[in-house]
């Protein structure tokens, strides 16, 4: 029982963690995206219209990921070039990407995905690892999406705290001039993290309708791009606690739905994500410190000859 | 002597919208040499040196680094030239370590050898006398240790011509000292340094040259050993001035402030302001001395009732104003004027006109609910014409308005509500010295007048010839209370580290 | 390679210029994307505007859509004066419904304006106290406002799903989950053909205008919104106005969520705030925060909701193509606030200035 919930735990995180990642690499390069929720919306419909219409698994993860960075390469030009206020034209990017998805959507709607793309995402045992008691089964018979997700958020601690790119770029999102005066390119590594962060959500998006779902839902992500957003604060900007956020969360998600039979309101426990949001949120301001400080140059646009 | 010409600016110039910031500058340095660029605020040094660090890119003109000519559009294409800037505010990133922010933007492996670096940075250190912690993060540091980060960050990199920006602006004179050591070490070593100042004793110190600039244009390059500061300062100035600033002889009269044993706390919980207490009569002004953040700003804000406070009292003719809201003291009489580096920040509203940044302190005295603006266009016109400030009209958003111009308009309305305190901070930070003495001579009005005024400001010899005492603040406790008269620098330079108590000399 | 140089002052007309170019090139290039799902999109414009302002009958409908979108530009317009990121709007219209209608169905027999101005009062304060969570947090704890505003969207509509699903329920609705129609006394009167909602839209513009420009609260908001240092340093009692401000903002939201529910719903769901919340964030922001643009823009975006509908019936376009519309004008507009600080000047490399070009 537990076993179950707690697998079932992982495939409802999975998104959150996707979208997280991608936050978190965002916000690093001192940018503030809110328009998670549209990117995750594009990735979503961007993976199941390319999985729909090449019944390649591989390609329509890409096709996710690629949805996903155009959008976000829209931000960018926004925020990054033409200094635009990065929560408005986050705004924009949410409305747009519901636009869109609902718009090509229709073309989707009650479709599924292909069989072969979904036999290609069947839980798969990793040799070894799998036979750890308890966690083995539930972290290691998963599908292989997931098992990307893990590479990504592991590699994504590592590029950040271990590698020379990692320490530039955290000095760009704390203080751009000062990145700037050691020669680092302030705008190149905006636009190639905005990027990537886009990228990510986009696969948090393709990861609900390609797998999880896998049919065509209009608003599939129904919020989980504004969760993805309280997270990034929940985790402290660490991509490592983004895992436990998000599967936190994942949890959250589905306990309504777990707890059906127990004579309480549904609608009531499905407030619980968004409730547990605001009371981390709350939670983390009331506890402050240097170290899961956001940015310090998060959402103040950069311009080297200001005067 | 022949000499390697390392540095040679050809005719630069550069504008900011209509705003000439260079005028066909040239300016030259040699290997080996301590080269002082010397003129007023807004004379266009940093500009210029914004510009030698590819920081900015000229309009016009030519540079060339040893001889060869180069075109900068970023910092980058500066630092492969061997160039490297120290910023008057230290460009540090504070979450990260000494080490981090040394090999900031530098090629190297894909990983970082941690072990590696720290014993190449000692090296380093060694070498020029530098202290140094590679893994102590920045927000830990002292002013002194963040330079000495920001002088390895250049040297790491084995750069040999080095820009410093008013290094001296923060330090107190025994660390001033030691820079100057350093400084003359590393040109030593075949280093050229080009110091940004406006400080001629520092001029006369350290450099072997001297180039003056004035409103963006190159005036003169002189031999440090055959000049003067008088000499100096006319070049600089344009006209011979008097550099001397009037000390009216006022009597003083009632004790009007009393600080009693002041404790306070920031938020992060630690001690701000430790056992502050002090008078402060009419017709006196009262300078305060200390290293950046000392407790100037919480000291200012907790008279004006915008610091929470652990303990201790504040008695305003006799009267204890702890508690009461910035309103009810701005109402009776105590005026606060604080000037942050980017001037706009505190005071001023950016984008508002003259008239609704008046009503920012007047507001206070209009009872209906609604605002009258009638009485307040009066007044600003008034203001205008007294301080000569120029602007386009009350209308105008100050943010338009030339440095020396916002500063008057904020001083200004402080003034204009005819104070019983005058509290200004930083005063004339970043004017130029006609301005500066326009200020000095509106507080000294006030003065006369009987104005009990406190005074912070950075620069010792402006403290030690405009105020009448000087309290000095390290870490938040008084270090002494000194007769302006009669100390010198030295001793309030020893008593800004922190050095021995001589709270009684008073 | 072209080279940004800061504006110093830009007159009314050119900037005014630059907006509406942006606008025009907005339309340009989602007809760009309308054509590559194969529509003429002149075809489709032409049409979008003929549903929404080609007959009286459609004009009524869009000032319909128009007077909640009004109310909620309104009161969000209040929040970001002060630089407070106020999305709630949703949640907000929807808690000023839900305080609307508590009274509309316990007493259905009151006379009808005590009624009506009992759901307003209720509406507003109901709104108001939503808004004024996050305010709090926000004032004691210092936490950003953004989510929480978000957050407090979702829960309204699942408070309201379920209460609609649960404890209101209408049995007299044969098993249908709605909840029970308001009885004829809680249904705002129309004049000139459009419920009386409208009056209040003009009242509420013109109050709020009065109040922003000439009070000493309105001007207290503006200062704490350019700078919040500024407004401590001036003795502003900032939490006490960012309280009563978001109080103030989620209030009016809450009369556009009363008016939905008592003059076009007559009962109360949870998709009664019908996306007007986020509509609002845009309107506001193209009208630049002025009151009285707040009109014409939201009339301009009423317009597109209803000529979205208009075309999913006439062309079988997905209604979803006004919100990509509506979408395109605000990045456009966005983008364009560049233009309005910079000018960009072609610069060959390498040359003196004396060869600079100008373009825009």
């Amino acid at each position: 029982m537990i076993e179950s919930f707690l697998y079932s735990v992982i495939i409802s995180g999975t998104p959150l963690l996707f979208a997280t990642l991608g936050e978190i690499i965002t916000e690093k390069s001192g940018h503030l995206n809110l328009g998670v929720e549209g990117l995750m919306l594009l990735g979503a419909v961007g993976g199941f219209g390319i999985g729909f219409a090449t019944s390649n698994p591989i390609l329509a993860i890409f096709g996710g990921a690629f949805v996903g960075t155009l959008g976000a390469l829209v931000y960018a030009f926004l925020t990054v070039s033409l200094r635009a206020n990065q929560v408005v034209s986050g705004l924009a990017l949410t409305i747009f990407g519901t636009g869109i998805s609902s718009y090509v959507g229709t073309i989707f709607v009650g479709k599924k995905m292909p069989e072969v793309i979904i036999d290609f995402f069947k839980p798969f045992e990793i040799p070894l690892l799998s036979k750890i008691p308890f966690i083995g089964n539930i972290l290691f018979n998963q599908d292989l999406f997931i098992y990307l997700s893990y590479i990504i958020a592991i590699s994504l601690g590592v590029y950040l705290y271990n590698t020379r790119f990692g320490l530039n770029l955290i000095a760009v999102g704390e203080n751009p001039s000062a990145a700037d005066s050691t020669g680092i390119n302030v705008t190149l590594y905006k636009y190639v993290h905005i990027a990537i962060g886009g990228a990510l959500c986009g696969l948090g998006g393709a990861y609900l309708s390609i797998v999880e779902v896998p049919q065509w839902q209009d608003n599939i992500t129904a919020g989980r791009g504004w969760i993805a957003i309280a997270l990034v604060i929940f985790a402290s900007w660490n991509p490592y606690k983004a895992l436990y956020a998000a599967y936190i969360f994942g949890g959250l998600n589905i306990i309504g739905f777990r707890m059906q039979n127990l004579n309480f309101s549904q609608n009531l426990l499905d407030m619980l994500p968004y409730v547990v949001t605001i009371m981390v949120l709350v939670g983390s301001s009331i506890k402050k410190s240097k170290n899961n400080a956001p940015p310090k140059g998060l959402s103040i646009p950069y311009f080297r000859e200001e005067r | 002597m022949n000499q390697e010409v390392f540095v040679k600016m050809k005719n630069i110039s550069k504008s900011f919208g209509t705003v000439k910031a260079n005028n066909s500058v040239n300016f030259e340095v040699n290997k080996g040499e301590v080269h002082a660029l010397l003129g007023e605020n807004g004379a266009g040094k940093s500009t210029l040196m914004n510009m030698l660090s590819g920081f900015y890119k000229p309009d016009s003109g030519s540079i060339f680094i040893r001889g060869k000519e180069v075109k900068f559009s970023s910092p980058k294409d500066a630092i492969n030239e061997k160039i490297g800037m120290i910023h008057q505010h230290y460009k540090l990133v504070d979450v990260q370590t000494a080490k981090e922010n040394i090999i900031l933007g530098q090629k190297g492996s894909l990983f970082v050898n941690s072990k590696k670096l720290s014993k190449n940075i000692y090296a380093v250190a060694k070498e020029y006398g530098l202290p140094i912690n590679p893994d102590k993060k920045i927000y830990d540091m002292s002013i002194g240790e963040k330079q000495s980060v920001e002088i390895l960050k250049v040297l790491y990199e084995g750069n040999d011509i080095l820009i410093m920006d008013e290094p001296t602006a923060v330090l107190t004179p025994q660390e001033t000292k030691k820079l100057f050591e350093i400084i003359r070490n590393m040109a030593s070593k075949g280093c050229a340094i080009i110091i940004i100042t406006h400080k001629l004793n520092e001029v006369m110190e350290v450099s072997d040259r001297v180039t003056i600039l004035r409103k963006g244009q190159t005036i003169t390059t002189v031999i440090t050993k055959e000049t003067s500061p008088e000499l100096l300062t006319n070049l600089m100035v344009g006209k011979s001035v008097n550099l001397s600033i009037k000390r009216p002889e006022v009597e003083k009269s009632d004790e009007i402030l009393k600080v009693e044993n002041l404790f306070a706390k920031n938020q992060n919980g630690v001690k701000v302001l430790n056992d502050i207490s002090f008078s402060l009569y009419g017709g006196e002004i009262l300078g305060i001395a200390g290293v950046a953040n000392s407790g100037q700003k919480e000291i200012c804000e907790a008279i004006a009732g915008l610091y929470p406070i652990e303990s201790g009292n504040i008695f305003y003719e006799n009267d204890d104003i702890v508690g009461n809201t910035p309103g009810e003291i701005i109402n009776k009489g105590i005026s606060m004027s604080f000037i942050p580096e980017d001037r706009l920040g505190m005071g001023l509203v950016a984008s508002m006109d003259m008239i609704d940044n008046y009503l920012l302190k007047e507001f206070h005295n209009q009872k209906s609910i609604f605002l009258d603006r009638n009485p307040i266009l009066k007044t600003c016109n008034k203001m205008i014409d007294d301080l000569q400030i120029v602007t386009p009209g009350v209308n105008h958003p100050v943010k338009q308005l030339s440095g020396g111009n916002i500063q008057k308009v904020l001083i200004g309305r402080e003034i204009n509500t005819n104070p019983k305190i005058l509290i200004t901070a930083y005063a004339v930070r970043g004017l130029d010295i006609g301005s500066c003495h326009t200020i000095y001579d509106l507080i000294n009005e006030q003065k006369e007048k009987g104005v009990a005024i406190m005074f912070i400001g950075e620069d010792l010899d402006i403290l030690l010839q405009l105020c009448d005492s000087i309290l000095v603040l390290s870490e938040g406790t008084v270090m002494g209370i000194v007769d302006a008269r009669t100390t010198d620098k030295e001793t309030i330079g020893h008593l800004m580290a922190g050095g021995l108590n001589i709270k009684e000399a008073y | 390679m072209f080279q940004m140089i800061k504006r110093a002052e830009i007159s009314k007309k050119e900037s005014a210029l630059i907006r509406f170019s942006a606008i025009v090139l907005a339309f340009i290039f989602s007809g760009l994307f309308i054509l590559l799902l194969g529509h003429n999109p002149v075809n489709v414009y032409i049409s979008m505007f003929d549903g929404a302002f080609g007959s009286l009958y459609r004009l009524k409908e869009t000032i319909i859509i128009t007077i909640p979108l009004v109310i909620t530009s309104i009161g969000i317009m209040i929040a970001f004066k002060m630089k407070f990121w106020n999305i709630g709007g949703e949640g907000q219209i929807l808690m000023g419904a839900f305080g609307a209608t508590v009274f509309a169905l316990n007493m259905p027999e009151l006379p009808k304006v005590a009624l009506l101005s009992l759901m307003l009062i209720s509406g507003f304060i109901s709104g108001g106290l939503w808004a004024l969570i996050p305010a709090i947090f926000k004032v004691k704890f210092g936490t950003n406002e953004t989510i929480i505003t978000l957050m407090l969207n979702y829960i309204a509509i699942k408070w309201i799903t379920h209460l609609q699903y649960g404890p209101m329920r209408d049995p007299n609705a044969l098993g249908f989950p709605k909840i029970a129609n308001f009885s004829n006394n809680a249904i705002l009167p129309s004049l000139f053909g459009v419920h009386i909602g409208w009056i209040f839209a003009v009242i509420i513009v013109i109050a709020i205008s009065i109040f922003m420009k000439k009070s000493k609260w309105g001007y207290k908001i503006s200062v704490i919104g350019e700078s919040v240092d500024t407004a401590r340093y001036a003795g502003i009692n900032i939490n006490r106005v960012m309280l009563f401000s978001m109080f103030l903002s989620g209030g009016i939201c809450g009369i556009a969520g009363m008016i939905e529910a008592s003059a076009v719903n007559q009962t109360l769901n949870y998709s009664i705030s019908a996306g007007y919340g986020f509509t609002a964030i845009i309107t506001t922001w193209l009208s630049g925060l002025m009151p009285s643009i707040i009109i014409p823009v939201s009339l301009l975006f009423g317009g597109l909701v209803k000529g979205g509908n208009f075309i999913q019936t006439a062309f079988l376009i997905p209604k979803a193509a006004a919100q990509i519309l509506q979408s395109m004008i605000l990045f456009f507009a966005i983008g364009s606030e560049f233009f309005v600080k910079y000018k960009l000047k072609y610069k060959k490399r390498n040359n003196n200035s004396d060869n600079v070009k100008e373009s825009v």
